[in-house]
């Protein structure tokens, strides 16, 4: 059953991937992401990772694809205009990161079989708690520097907006 | 067997709280006219059945046989999907809505949850993230109709529904915080035992400011008046959906009242205590009727939703729509200190006085 869900998850994330580069409407490449979204927080629902799930769908779907779609819409962007001939280049990060995949594939055919990380659930704090406890003592020094680089990213949006309003009109 | 007895207990509840809630819808349309009618010293609809309350009835069978029209230059597949994407997750919240008091019932050896579709641990989440996913309903609506009105229309929307949203999901943190759980069965049970322990109200920290924010930002994530830019007729016709007819508009339609719904059954779980009377207890429970005791609990609930719902209508007589930038402004000057100051304030008040 679990396989199934795997699977189904799985394939339509990968459909919808591609999906996004080769559609050649800006605003449908913006829903098949929506799709794909919404199949990863799927993904994670099946690790019994709710509160993940649920974040990836507020975060990621609710705000910033609408944020996408919104510039899609302000820009109307012309399909042809849209590859800047970027397949040279973006071949070769493909065939690098594909290797990359396919060796490691191999790699863990050979070695021993990954241990189950799929136990079952643990009773006790669900897994929300236990987000909170490893953001907030394990891995506190990234959790404030991942706050500090956001803030720099909103002043410097701040600056980029306010640029020109307090110089002398032309 | 068991799975499949599982889902058809689990497909009754879906069927009878979307039942209650489109038979909600219907009696909003006519309670928002007569209320309007009343504040403005008029009578409302009147002409169909016996004081015009078979009038929803008739607007919806008007609504059916209306010609559907896809304007030209319009994309049909988007023009089709955008009504859909604005009901489903409107209607997809009330799955972890508690309408009554959270005991389990057996039945053929099942447990069930009478009163909640599912009671999953990340309730409010949930909702937070379905509530998100409708403003692609009326972006999408607006950039496929081929229409100038219906653009800016969707465009007003998609930076009013992200900026209130924001202002939603802070203010819902305090609650959070003096609760311990996302689950909104839990946090209505941890508001048990008199109107004094509501958490708009409750010790050690009031969320009175939050529920404010709450409220004024749900009303804002609606559309309703006096925040309904996207749709603000004396400048865009119809916003968004200006070239919407019969059953497609229908659809944009009963999600804005489903959505409604949705945000005044939030707030009623989470700051006025749910389904709890405002006194301890059940009078029923009190005078013996124990097993009776789920009436009163589900009247109190939708006495609160009603409350609110009538806020809606209340506001919408009340008070001029705001002009945008003053919109954008409020939301983000006045609504977001308010709701992380809160916040702050309820996180101490929180540690120092631990329920």
């Amino acid at each position: 059953m679990d396989h199934i869900f795997f699977f189904y998850f799985a394939a339509v994330i990968a459909a919808t991937s591609l999906l996004v580069v080769a559609l050649r409407n800006p605003v449908y490449s913006a829903l098949s992401l929506l799709i794909m979204f919404f199949h990863v927080a799927g993904l994670y629902v099946t690790l019994h990772a709710e509160f993940l799930a649920a974040v990836q769908i507020v975060v990621y779907a609710g705000a910033i694809l609408v944020l996408y779609l919104f510039v899609v819409m302000l820009l109307s962007i012309k399909s042809e205009e849209r590859y800047h001939n970027q397949l040279p280049l973006a071949g070769l990060l493909g065939v690098m990161l594909c290797t990359e995949v396919i060796l490691l594939f191999i790699k863990s055919q050979t070695s021993a079989i990954a241990p189950a990380a799929t136990a079952d659930p643990v009773a006790g704090p669900g897994n929300t708690e236990m987000i909170g406890e490893a953001l907030y003592s394990t891995y506190l020094f990234p959790f404030e520097v991942a706050s500090l680089i956001l803030l720099v990213a909103m002043i410097g949006a701040i600056i980029l907006a306010k640029k020109g309003i307090n110089e002398p009109a032309q | 067997m068991e799975i499949g007895l599982r889902l058809a207990v689990s497909l009754a509840q879906i069927a009878a709280v979307m039942g209650v809630v489109m038979l909600t819808v219907m009696v909003l349309t006519l309670a928002e006219r007569k209320v309007l009618g009343w504040m403005q010293d008029r009578m409302g609809p009147m002409e169909v059945g016996p004081y015009g309350v078979l009038q929803p009835i008739a607007d919806g069978l008007k609504l059916f046989f209306k010609e559907d029209i896809i304007p030209a230059g319009a994309n049909k597949f988007l023009f089709t999907l955008a009504p859909i994407l604005a009901l489903v997750p409107a209607m997809i919240g009330f799955a972890v809505i508690p309408f009554g008091p959270s005991l389990t019932i057996e039945l053929f050896g099942m447990q069930i949850k009478p009163f909640v579709i599912s009671d999953i641990n990340i309730g409010i989440l949930y909702i937070l993230a379905f509530a998100s996913i409708g403003a692609y309903g009326i972006i999408l609506g607006g950039w496929s109709s081929n229409s100038k009105y219906s653009l800016l229309g969707g465009l007003r929307s998609a930076a009013q529904v992200i900026s209130y949203e924001l202002n939603v999901g802070l203010a819902i943190v305090g609650v959070i915080l003096l609760s311990g759980s996302l689950s909104l069965v839990k946090i209505t049970e941890a508001q048990a035992g008199g109107f004094w322990n509501w958490f708009v109200i409750a010790m050690p920290f009031p969320q009175i400011f939050a529920f404010v924010v709450y409220v004024i930002s749900s009303v804002a994530e609606t559309n309703r008046v006096p925040f309904d830019l996207p749709e603000a007729e004396s400048e865009l016709v119809a916003g968004f959906f200006t070239e919407y007819s019969g059953m497609r508009f229908a659809f944009f339609f009963i999600a804005e009242y489903a959505n409604m719904i949705l945000v005044s059954c939030v707030a009623a779980a989470l700051f006025l205590g749910g389904w709890n009377a405002p006194y301890p207890g059940t009078i029923l429970g009190h005078i013996g009727l124990d097993s009776l005791a789920w009436i009163e609990n589900v009247v109190w609930f939708a006495a609160k939703v009603y409350f609110f719902l009538f806020l809606f209508f209340w506001l919408r007589a009340t008070l001029p729509r705001l002009r945008y930038d003053q919109l954008m402004r409020f939301g983000w000057k006045v609504m977001l200190p308010i709701a992380l100051g809160n916040i702050v304030l309820t996180a101490i008040a929180a540690y120092f006085f631990p329920r």
